[in-house]
């Protein structure tokens, strides 16, 4: 799964989504893998507005922990996203948010409810969202 | 014509294989009429539309919108999403997805991810801009339960009865066949974005008349908005009656 799925994903608890730390979930235990996808500044473009920025953050900051090793190390994001001025000037900008939105997989580990403490695993990419028949 | 997407890869005692309703959808998703109403509703600059197919199986469907997104949505930057609740069709639709989007680099979108889930249960509200759903939409004494050993992944052969179980919750839909379909249709105020549509597919066993009707009386349209649902394909006519449907939804 692309890291960028966790902005569009909350704890499967019909009691955790009324509450804002449902969302993001936060990645534990992550492995993670990177694609080699061609750069699409478009498409960057046009995300942005619609990215939960502070969820992004939030995410980015998680995954990369100094316990995943990632290779070339991920910078902090801004507090508040880039215009798209910004976007179009800032050439390393764009390719460390490629990078991060495009390219970044989690490929291996668990996504923890802020409220409850549920753990989702995350197997060959592919996250479980069913819950045990206690938590329907 | 646009190329379907190769799933000789999918294993079939466990995931369904793509037959007449996968095809009714590649057709009706891809005509000129869809892309007209498409590009009027996702116009190129705007936000990068999300688009989710719930129970992709084989992800036939989901790969063909990705792979020919830019023919489909009149433009390439989309995000897709599959979500099933079988983990076998969730490692079949990733690779449907990623082997039709390689074969057509100029026209895919991004495929996002295939997550094993209920329905649209782990969504955050409003996000979605186009949700496909081929329902399990045969009429069926009772509706058919996962079986609590495939709700994880776990090693080891899958048995002849979980196979037919897993056949089984892709085509029985309880009452009128509409069970399940019903609860995507009540939870569509909260997974569609304000410029969301939805493409469902109804049997004649459905009773699709009165399923749009319904859609159409649903009060969560928002201020001033109300739930359109129009046919925009058919197929198999049989005694007068057209056998399969797409219903389009959203909100005007």
């Amino acid at each position: 799964m692309k890291l960028l799925t966790l902005n569009f994903l909350t704890c499967a608890v019909k009691t955790c989504k009324s509450s804002s730390d449902s969302f993001p979930l936060h990645p534990k235990d992550a492995e993670l893998a990177s694609d080699d996808v061609e750069v699409n500044p478009e498409l960057l473009v046009n995300l942005l507005p619609r990215l939960d920025w502070k969820a992004l953050k939030t995410t980015s900051a998680e995954v990369f922990l100094p316990s995943c090793i990632y290779p070339l190390g991920f910078p902090q994001l801004p507090d508040s996203p880039p215009t798209i001025e910004q976007l179009q000037s800032d050439d390393k900008l764009l390719k460390d948010l490629h990078s991060l939105l495009m390219e970044t997989n989690l490929m291996e580990g668990k996504l923890v409810c802020g409220v409850c403490g549920h753990e989702y695993a995350v197997r060959e990419g592919i996250p479980n969202f069913l819950l045990p028949s206690h938590l329907v | 014509m646009l190329p379907t997407p190769s799933t000789s890869h999918v294993p079939y005692t466990l995931v369904y294989e793509p037959a007449e309703d996968s095809f009714l959808l590649l057709d009706t998703l891809s005509s000129p009429t869809s892309l007209t109403f498409h590009t009027s509703h996702f116009p190129p600059s705007s936000p990068t539309p999300l688009v989710l197919e719930i129970g992709p199986g084989s992800g036939v469907v989901l790969a063909f919108l990705t792979a020919h997104a830019n023919h489909i949505f009149s433009r390439p930057d989309i995000l897709t999403l599959g979500i099933d609740i079988n983990s076998f069709a969730c490692a079949s639709t990733a690779k449907t997805v990623s082997l039709a989007s390689q074969d057509h680099p100029t026209t895919s979108g991004e495929f996002l991810s295939a997550v094993q889930g209920d329905l649209t249960s782990c969504l955050r509200g409003r996000q979605v801009d186009v949700l496909v759903f081929n329902p399990p939409y045969v009429p069926t004494e009772d509706l058919p339960a996962l079986p609590e050993r495939l709700r994880e992944k776990k090693e080891g052969k899958v048995t002849f009865e979980e196979e037919s179980k897993l056949l089984e919750l892709s085509y029985a839909g309880g009452k009128d066949g509409m069970e399940t379909t019903d609860r995507v249709i009540d939870s569509l105020g909260d997974v569609l974005s304000e410029r969301g549509v939805a493409y469902l597919l109804l049997c004649a066993g459905n009773k699709p008349e009165a399923v749009k009707q319904r859609i159409r009386e649903m009060d969560n349209a928002g201020e001033g908005r109300r739930w359109k649902a129009e046919t925009v394909g058919t197929s198999g006519r049989q005694a007068g009656w057209e056998k399969l449907q797409i219903v389009r939804i959203w909100r005007e």
